[in-house]
Order: structure tokens, then sequence, then C-alpha cells
């Protein structure tokens, strides 16, 4: 027997098959990836770069650019509609994501039991979320239309005032939130009711036997067994909440009166409709940091809490 | 089946479900009125009859068939592209011992936070360098493979054992024939995962081919309906009709793949 090594037997012959192999290999995993890698790379690493530069130049898309320095990032803070457009999208996240999830967890509970039409009642809380938000705005614009909607219709039957819906500048903002309601909740729901399956029943039996009552169970053994679920949820929805345009593209372009213009509409609007692509760049630039912010945050209090 | 009992849980669950679902029959109701129901003050809350006459105005509409078809291809193509590209990126990086391979799939996994908004601008550029703008390339390319496909195919292909490729392996399998042959049927729980997730996110994309397509020939049908929209302003039925034909695709493939639908999207929740 030649030399052992743990359990294989080396010679020569096999060490250089061995090396060969190893180094088909690598050509292989390179094969492999390098489609995903050039098109996740490429549009991404040279975008994100391109943006930076763009953001510190003026720029219109078509004509030679001109290097301006942090001037967008100073206009942008003196500009009274970015500042409106940036406490539209917080007024908007501030109401959406917790009510969403607050809302997707009571349903999830509801509707975690064993009773008839209980799948029928999952499969129609989740399905507005399914619906994409070009198709929601259309529907919405014409239930909410203040002269063919159902919505006033329904109002007129009840004896209420009719409302101005979308073209009234201090509900628009509202009723988006309103929408994303209806649509966005199932999928918190979805999420709970899956780690609902995850809580621990033993847990759930021991605290009834230790004289915990629902309240009880709920708040010392569901609520911290969920808490993972719940911090990706917050995340998730607020990473969606800041990124609104579909649905306000559709239902209301921003208005009445730039009521519920959000800060993706502006960086839009800057970059496509007026062509000054460095000031969007900068505004972009300015979204992505504020992001980044909140994710840093919420990772390093996930570690805690989880490390706890 | 056993029966399962009654509980007052259904007074509360019953009307919320209808909640949620009220607006969704309201579309499929307006989308068979007739436009004399529609425009009347206060308009009519149940049709007399069922009236085709807004599914024939879009069906026979040009434009409208042809939305629908670029909305097919574009998603078709994502889904094919990226089960195929991130089945192979995935179990490369799942199976495959390689220089870089860390580094690579770190660097592919970091640009999942990028926000969109960052990118649309100069991805824009790009396309536009490529002459790719204004022609469904233009939607396909930047959809050919996302780092959420690769990494879904990753994580599933680590958690299968080894020991069923090594027989493959032995006997002199290329890893190609060991993904095609062995692994791949295995996977169709990441299979399904990957498609869903990317069927959905092109089919109901507005933002890029706003900024991506000019003509209206090249339109998707979310991009139509929105145009739709204030072309026939006064014809609600026919917008409506639209509405449904956009919507009516996801909701089948959700009502018959519901299981699988759900799975997938509460994985990629939990898995966060």
């Amino acid at each position: 027997m030649a030399s052992v090594v743990g359990t294989f037997t080396v010679d020569p012959r096999s060490r250089a098959a061995a090396k060969r192999r190893a180094r088909n290999e690598g050509a292989t995993g390179w094969a492999f990836v390098s489609p995903s890698v050039v098109i996740i790379l490429g549009l991404s690493v040279v975008p994100v770069l391109w943006s930076l530069l763009l953001s510190f130049q003026v720029n219109d898309l078509v004509s030679p650019s001109e290097w301006v320095g942090l001037a967008n990032y100073k206009a942008l803070l003196k500009d009274p509609a970015f500042g409106s457009a940036v406490s539209h999208t917080l007024i908007y996240t501030v109401l959406y994501v917790p009510l969403s999830v607050i809302a997707g967890l009571s349903i999830a509970i509801a509707l975690d039991r064993k009773i008839a039409f209980i799948g029928l009642y999952r499969t129609l809380v989740f399905v507005p979320f399914v619906v994409s938000a070009a198709a929601q705005g259309v529907l919405f614009s014409f239930v909410l239309d203040p002269e063919f909607g159902v919505a006033n219709s329904v109002l007129h039957k009840l004896g209420l005032p009719a409302q101005g819906f979308f073209s009234d500048p201090g509900q628009a903002l509202y009723l988006l939130v309103a929408i994303s309601l209806w649509s966005g909740t199932g999928f918190c729901v979805i999420v709970y009711l899956a780690g609902l399956q995850g809580v621990s029943s033993e847990l759930v039996e021991a605290a009834r036997i230790d004289g915990a009552g629902r309240w009880g169970v709920l708040r010392h053994v569901t609520l911290p067994a969920l808490t993972p679920v719940t911090i990706f949820l917050l995340l998730f929805q607020t990473i969606n909440a800041l990124q609104v345009f579909d649905l306000v593209y559709v239902t209301t372009k921003g208005g009445p009166l730039g009521s519920t213009t959000v800060i993706v509409y502006f960086i839009w609007e800057k970059a496509f409709k007026t062509f000054t692509a460095g000031y969007s760049a900068a505004a972009a630039y300015t979204l992505a940091v504020a992001l980044l912010v909140i994710g840093v945050i919420l990772q390093v209090y996930r570690r805690r809490a989880a490390s706890r | 089946m056993k029966r399962l009992p009654f509980s007052a849980w259904h007074f509360v669950l019953a009307p919320l479900a209808i909640l949620f679902a009220l607006p969704l029959v309201w579309l499929l109701v307006s989308s068979v009125m007739s436009n004399s129901e529609i425009n009347r003050f206060p308009p009519a809350l149940w049709p007399h009859g069922i009236n085709l006459g807004g599914y024939r105005y879009v069906l026979g509409n040009a434009l409208f068939p042809r939305w629908f078809l670029n909305s097919f291809i574009v998603s078709a193509v994502a889904v094919t592209a990226n089960l195929v590209l991130g089945s192979l990126g995935g179990y490369a990086f799942a199976r495959i011992r390689f220089a870089g391979s860390k580094v690579v799939l770190g660097l592919m996994l970091a640009t999942m936070v990028i926000p969109f908004q960052l990118t649309m601008i100069p991805t824009f550029l790009v396309m536009k360098q490529l002459g790719l703008i204004d022609t469904l390339g233009a939607l396909i390319v930047p959809s050919l493979v996302t780092p959420l496909s690769v990494f879904l195919f990753r994580q599933f292909f680590v958690s299968l054992p080894r020991e069923l490729e090594e027989a493959a392996w032995i006997d002199g399998c290329g890893r190609l024939r060991i993904l095609i042959s062995i692994v791949l049927p295995l996977a169709r729980p990441a299979l399904s995962t990957v498609a869903v997730l990317t069927f959905l996110a092109t089919w109901n994309d507005l933002t890029w081919p706003l900024i991506a397509i000019n003509s209206d020939s090249t339109y998707t049908l979310q991009l139509g309906l929105t145009t739709f929209q204030g072309q026939h302003h006064t014809q609600w039925a026919a917008v409506m009709a639209g509405n449904v034909i956009t919507v009516l695709p996801v909701l089948l493939g959700f009502l018959l793949a519901q299981k699988a639908f759900i799975r997938s999207l509460a994985s990629t929740g939990l898995k966060g």
C-alpha cells in the first residue's frame, strides 16, 4: 500500500487528476455564475456609481453634463417641493406600516383556527395583494370618482354628503394609505400565519397551566415568539412605503395641489418630466441613504434582540 | 371530510373577508355594466344583465391584445431566464468550490438592498447605450435574473443532502448533468417559488415600463391600462373590462396554485 493520508490513498497519478478536476471545477463554477454575476452586478454597481456621478452634475439625459459639486444637494435642502415630498412620504409610512402590521397580526390570530370556511376567508383577505398597483389605482379611481363612483352613490343612499376623494387635497393622501392597507395587509397576514405555526404549542400549554389567560399567552408567549417576523415585516413594509410610486402615478399624479407627491414621484418627475436628472439623482441618493440608515438600525436592533 | 364546528368567530371573519373582497367584486360587476348604468346618478349598484360591450370594445381595440402579448412575452422570458440562470448560479454557489465565490455571492446579495429608484435613471442610460429603449428588450434584460432567485436556489440546494449526487459524481457525471438530471427534479419548491415571485414582479410592474417604453405598440398591460383610463374616460365599462383582463392571469394563477403561492411568499418573508 502506498502512503495513506486520512482515508485517501495518494499516488501521483490520482493527485494530478484531483488537481485537474479542481481546476475544471473552478471553471465550471465561474461558467455557471457568470451570466447572473454580469447581469446583476452590471445593472446595480454601474448604475449606483453612475447615479452618484449624476448627483454632482447638471444633466438633462441628452446634452453634455456639467459638474456642479454639491449644488444639487444644497438646492434640494432648500426646495419646499422636496420638503413636502419628504413629509408626505413620512405621513404615508407612519400610517401604513404600523397599521398594516397590527392589522396583519390581529387578522392572522383571528384566522389561526380550524373552523368552517377558514380557507375561503384566508384567500379573500390575501387576494388583493396579487393585484398590481396599476390595476388597484384604476379600480379605485373608478370607485371613488366624484361623479360616477359607487362610493358617492353609497354615501348618497345613506344620506351623507358627497366627497371629493382624490380631488380633495385633504383626503387624497389618506385614501392612498387606505388602498395600500386593503392590498398590503394580506401579505402581513400570510407571513404572520406562517409564523404562528412556529410558536411552540408546549410553551402555550405551559403558560395556560401556569394560569395565563388568552391575553397573557398572547403577551408573554405568542408575541415574543413572533418578534423576528414582526421585525422583518416592519422592515419590509417600511422599505415598500418609502418607495411607493405606482399607485400615486395611476390615481393622483402627485396632486391635487401636490398633496400626494411622495419622494419617488418627485424623483421620477425631476428625471423624466422636467429633465433635471442630476437633481433627481441627488434626491434618489438622499432616499437611499435614509433607507440604509433604517436598515442598519433595524439590523443592530435585531442582533441585540437575538443575542438576548 | 370532517365537519368543522360553527364558531362565533364567523361574525368577525365573514364581514372582514367580504370587506377585502368587495372592491374586486365591484371590478367584475362594473365591467359587465352598460354605459348608461354607469353614467346615471347615482350609479347603479347592480347591473340589469350581463353586458359584454366593455370587453368587446377592449378586445376589438388593436392595441390591447398587443399589450397583453407584450406583458406575456416579458413575463415568460423573465420566468424562464430566472429559473435557468438562477438555478445555475445557485447550484454553483451551493456546491462548487471556486476562487472568489464567497466574495461574489456577498456582493450579489448586497445589491438586494439597493433601492430601485437609485438605479432607475442610470439603468435607463445603460439601456439607451445598448439601443434597447422603447423595445421589449429594455424590459427583459434587467429582469433576466435577480439576486433573490440565485439566493433562493442556493439556500435550497445547500439543504439537499450531498449523498444524492455522490453516486453520479463518482460515475464521472459533469456538474451540468447532475444539476439537470438529479438536483432540479428535486427542486420543485424552489422552482415554483422563483417562478411565482418573478411572474408577480414582471407582470405587475409599472415603474420601469413607464420609463423605458414610449410607443404605445410596445406598452405592457399595466402601462396601457393607465393611459386607457385617460383616453376613455367616459367608457368606464371598457376600462374596467381591461382591468379585469389585466388582473385575471395573476388571480387565476393564484387560485390554481394557492398553496405553493402562499408558501413561497411566506417563506421569503421568514428567511429575511
